[in-house]
């Protein structure tokens, strides 16, 4: 087990590599000079050339690569233009927002996709299944910022039930999370519910129809148990690598939803930072996000070998 | 004494093309303690009997149309799901083609061999667990207590199906259902692997139906043989009389393909033709357009099961004319 | 004889797919609107008209008018256009260079490794996240978003690609042709690419849907198209605010958006029956 977390972290040093490589040269790639993209039209000559030092951009190209490793590794990744914090501590001051929100999301998910997908696979081809497939399109279609516009008006400006929007951390006042964070999560729970749901349902059929599925039965054991041991078992091998993509997808998503409900997590952080020609914040952020992302698929992987035994022996 | 009775049993698949007839009028009988060979080629139906027994059918493309299966004096097709569940492993088990994929591959073999146990006994899990290790010693399965850790896709081909049959008879049911138990496995393994069904049969008197299209499996194994051919049987017989005096065509064709080490062949024998599709089978007797011997009246009426003496039965018009 | 291979065939299957057929229906409306937009929203979609502003769907305005009396019917018409001209340019782009990066790495086994891992770093970045910063960089307009979405989308096909040519490659019609003395790219041309092409079409029907879906998404955040530039997603950014007032602003793009990603994938969905069920599990 130890060996494969290992192997996994070793292997995942390429990738990083070239994703920390990617993130610097982002700020070389702005057409025309980046230090008159991010001063503005409005500044002088001087400003330019001030900026120019401060980010490092006169300096010659491997100069700046050089730096910015030695930077990584001191766990400077700049300092935000806009905020004048420092990027690491911005990113990890609204890192548990997201985190909690996600965390919302990913449990409506799970919880949902997973429950509709099993149960559309036993009933296959009758009405309920039709229905959850229906709904699973349905969610996979509804672009999750129209579904939460079309919550706020519901919910929060017709039925006054839910605030339409700010937010309330898990730790002040857990009823006002969940009150801020409800709608969020359900606009950010939909595709992916719908999404699972439909893996999950292909999965299972697939598992359902496995000859050990007809010795399991041949056994004398009851549906009840073929399904839940010998079925599920196998099925949430592959659908635990889903997981990893559901994930990444959570973070995307999270990126308008937070605009939209004027959540304080990190996707705000990187819009307003786009918007405003942040970029060091949004070289800082894109780094940081994507590592946190790698190593939350290491750990995906490590679970799927936990569940499949013919990976670790 | 009769332990199972199979009554003119028919099944038929829904298909997109329509309703499809699988097996139809199957019948026959085994005694306790018997080996009944079934034999035919692919698709001839043999498995379908098999599970329509276990009552492992898919029911909704699969539906039985009619007979009846009756196994100790009980009606199986109008038990419960959950009596049907009490019966297989204790009463009835089966053993299948396929053991590459019939185990499953996430949990140990021991988990698999106690879970049967439990199912059906209220033993410990330490109770359980010796029980399985003497069945795998009896399997022929060498440190048995140390391959009970053992994951399905750490043993061979051989041991897997070896491993089948100790999840089969570790309830110690009083008929084994085996369908092509030795094809997927090698030469050598084969002649192994019934061998030691021979001895189980041995030391648990439980009767055997042996489903196979090799006919030297069924000469090395079989007390009494039941010949398939598109869903019907074409001939039952001992399997003495069954190699020496076949009467339908088509068990003489199938005799006739082995190749024996006397004669000089200089063509392998075969029957023309191929097995009709469930939906394209010819009117009357279904062989009739491979059968050397058909006549007209062959394409009419199809052709029941007759005693030619010696319970030995065979569905041929043309059988009472050359004798 | 022609009727009988015709009857099966996959055009056939298609054409008999209950819910292909739908979808095909679908974005084939959106499709045909975006097509005749001069010929059935020949109001500018920019005309301003402070008179006519927030007037609800009616006969003379379709779709109402939004905050600045601009006919939203015009507009979400012409937005159609644009997302319909994205899309395609994002689809067409991923066609030909994740066919092409795909291809070589699956079938060349020394390139595999290296591009497989640039790829996969790609793809390691979420996909909005990443396209909103290639906007930073490049700036917003049509074209740098076509170039974002590409950057995002193409290493997801790239990686179908090679993985269809990898399996296909180790075929034995493939070592036959070899063995003939077949070069490689006769051998990539006639025999491994064109049974790759399952895979791939219906990749590329979901990949029109997430163009625009995510095109929509930008421009509702400020990145994408500039306003006063009519997109989908900035109609509904510009109508957020008179959500309450005026919320067909918000609910008609959206309502076409939402349409359009429905239709795409049910033609997804049925190409994926018809061409291959087995791919199921992969989507």
């Amino acid at each position: 087990m130890g060996s494969i977390i290992a192997q996994r972290l070793i292997g995942s040093i390429p990738i990083l590599v070239i994703v920390s490589l990617i993130t610097f040269a982002m700020i070389h790639l702005i057409p025309g000079d980046p230090a008159t993209a991010i001063a503005g039209l409005s500044a002088t000559s001087e400003q330019i050339s001030n900026i120019r030092h401060d980010l490092g951009l006169d300096q010659p190209l491997l100069a700046q690569l050089g730096h910015w490793y030695l930077n990584l590794a001191r766990g400077d990744l700049g300092r935000s233009l806009l905020l004048g914090q420092p990027v690491l501590e911005a990113t990890m001051q609204r890192l548990p927002i997201t985190l909690a929100l996600s965390a919302y999301a990913l449990a409506l998910t799970l919880l949902l996709g997973l429950g509709s997908g099993i149960i559309a696979a036993l009933k296959q081809n009758t009405f309920i299944d039709q229905c959850a497939m229906m709904f699973a399109m349905l969610g996979i279609s509804l672009p999750n910022f129209y579904l939460g516009l079309l919550m706020i008006v519901v919910f929060a400006v017709h039925l006054g039930w839910l605030p339409t929007g700010g937010y309330v951390p898990l730790t002040e006042d857990p009823i006002g999370w969940l009150a801020t964070s409800t709608m969020p999560a359900i606009s950010l729970a939909l595709l992916l519910t719908g999404l699972l749901a439909r893996i999950t349902r292909s999965t299972m059929l697939e598992v359902l129809r496995q000859d050990y599925i007809r010795t399991a039965r041949a056994k004398g054991l009851s549906e009840r148990k073929v399904v839940t041991k010998h079925a599920l078992a196998n099925a949430l091998i592959p659908i635990t690598t889903v997981i990893g993509i559901v994930i990444s997808l959570l973070i995307s998503g999270s990126v308008v939803t937070e605009s939209l409900f004027s959540i304080p997590g990190i996707g705000q952080l990187l819009t307003q930072a786009v918007l405003n020609r942040d970029y060091p914040m949004v070289q800082g952020g894109l780094m940081i996000t994507t590592t946190l992302l790698v190593l939350v698929n290491i750990g995906v992987d490590v679970c799927y070998a936990l569940l499949d035994p013919r990976v670790r022996y | 004494m009769t332990l199972l009775a199979v009554d003119r049993l028919t099944t038929a698949f829904a298909t997109e093309t329509g309703q499809v007839t699988a097996i139809e009028d199957i019948s026959f009988s085994i005694d306790r303690g018997e080996i009944l060979g079934i034999v035919g080629e692919s698709g001839s139906g043999k498995s379908v009997t098999a599970l329509a027994i276990m009552g492992l059918l898919p029911m909704p493309p699969a539906r039985i149309l009619g007979g009846h299966i009756r196994f100790d004096g009980k009606d199986l097709l109008s038990l419960s799901d959950r009596a049907m569940q009490r019966l297989r492993g204790p009463g009835i088990a089966m053993v299948f083609q396929e053991p590459m994929t019939s185990l499953n591959p996430v949990f140990t073999i021991g988990d698999q061999i106690i879970e049967t146990i439990r199912a059906h006994e209220s033993l410990s899990q330490r109770q359980a667990f010796s029980r399985a290790v003497e069945m795998l010693e009896k399997v022929g399965i060498p440190s048995a207590s140390a391959r009970m850790q053992d994951y399905p896709h750490q043993l061979s081909g051989g041991q897997r199906q070896r491993v089948m049959l100790a999840i089969a008879l570790v309830c110690r049911p009083r008929l084994l259902i085996a369908d092509e138990p030795t094809t997927a496995l090698d030469v050598t393994i084969q002649a192994q692997i019934l061998d030691l069904l021979l001895d189980l049969r041995d030391e648990f008197g439980m009767a055997v139906i042996i489903i196979t299209h090799n006919m030297g499996v069924i000469a090395e194994t079989a007390d009494r043989v039941l010949v398939t051919y598109a869903g019907r049987v074409v001939e039952q017989a001992p399997v003495d009389r069954l190699f020496d005096q076949p009467l339908h065509p088509y068990t003489r064709g199938l005799l006739a393909c082995v190749p024996t080490l006397e004669q000089q062949q200089p063509r392998l024998q075969a029957i023309p033709g191929n097995l009709p599709e469930p939906a394209r089978r010819p009117p009357g007797c279904r062989f009739s357009d491979r059968c050397s011997r058909a006549i007209p009246a062959c394409q009419e009426a199809v052709p029941l099961l007759e005693n030619f003496g010696d319970d030995h039965r065979a569905a041929c018009f043309r059988i009472r004319e050359s004798a | 004889m022609r009727r009988y291979r015709f009857r099966h065939s996959v055009l056939w299957r298609l054409l008999h797919h209950r819910l292909f057929v739908l979808g095909a229906i679908l974005f084939g409306i959106i499709v045909i609107a975006a097509a005749l937009a001069p010929l059935i929203a020949p109001l500018d979609p920019n005309k301003l008209s402070m008179r006519n502003k927030f007037q609800p769907p009616s006969w003379n305005y379709l779709f109402g008018t939004d905050n600045f009396g601009r006919s939203l019917w015009s507009r979400v018409i012409w937005g159609a256009q644009l997302s319909m001209f994205i899309g395609s340019a994002v689809v067409l782009i991923n066609a030909v260079a994740g066919t092409a990066i795909g291809a070589a790495a699956g079938y060349f086994r020394r390139l595999d490794n290296m591009v497989m891992r640039i790829n996969d770093a790609l793809m390691a970045f979420p996909a909005v996240l990443l396209a909103i910063a290639v906007t930073a960089v490049l700036g917003p307009s049509v074209s740098d978003v076509i170039i974002a979405l590409s950057i995002v989308y193409t290493p997801r096909t790239a990686r179908i690609v090679r993985s269809s040519v990898v399996v296909l490659r180790e075929m034995e019609y493939v070592q036959a042709a070899r063995a003939a003395g077949a070069g490689d790219w006769r051998i990539l041309s006639r025999h491994v690419l064109p049974n790759a092409m399952a895979p791939l079409l219906v990749q590329l029907s979901f990949l029109f849907a997430y163009a625009v879906l995510t095109e929509a998404t930008l421009s509702f955040l400020g990145v994408g198209a500039v306003p006063p530039t009519p997109t989908w997603g900035n109609i509904m950014a510009e109508g957020r605010q008179y959500m309450t007032d005026a919320p067909w602003i918000i609910t008609i793009p959206g309502a076409a958006l939402m349409i359009t990603v429905l239709g795409l994938n049910l033609l997804g969905d049925g190409l994926r029956d018809v061409l291959d069920p087995r791919l199921r599990i992969q989507q």
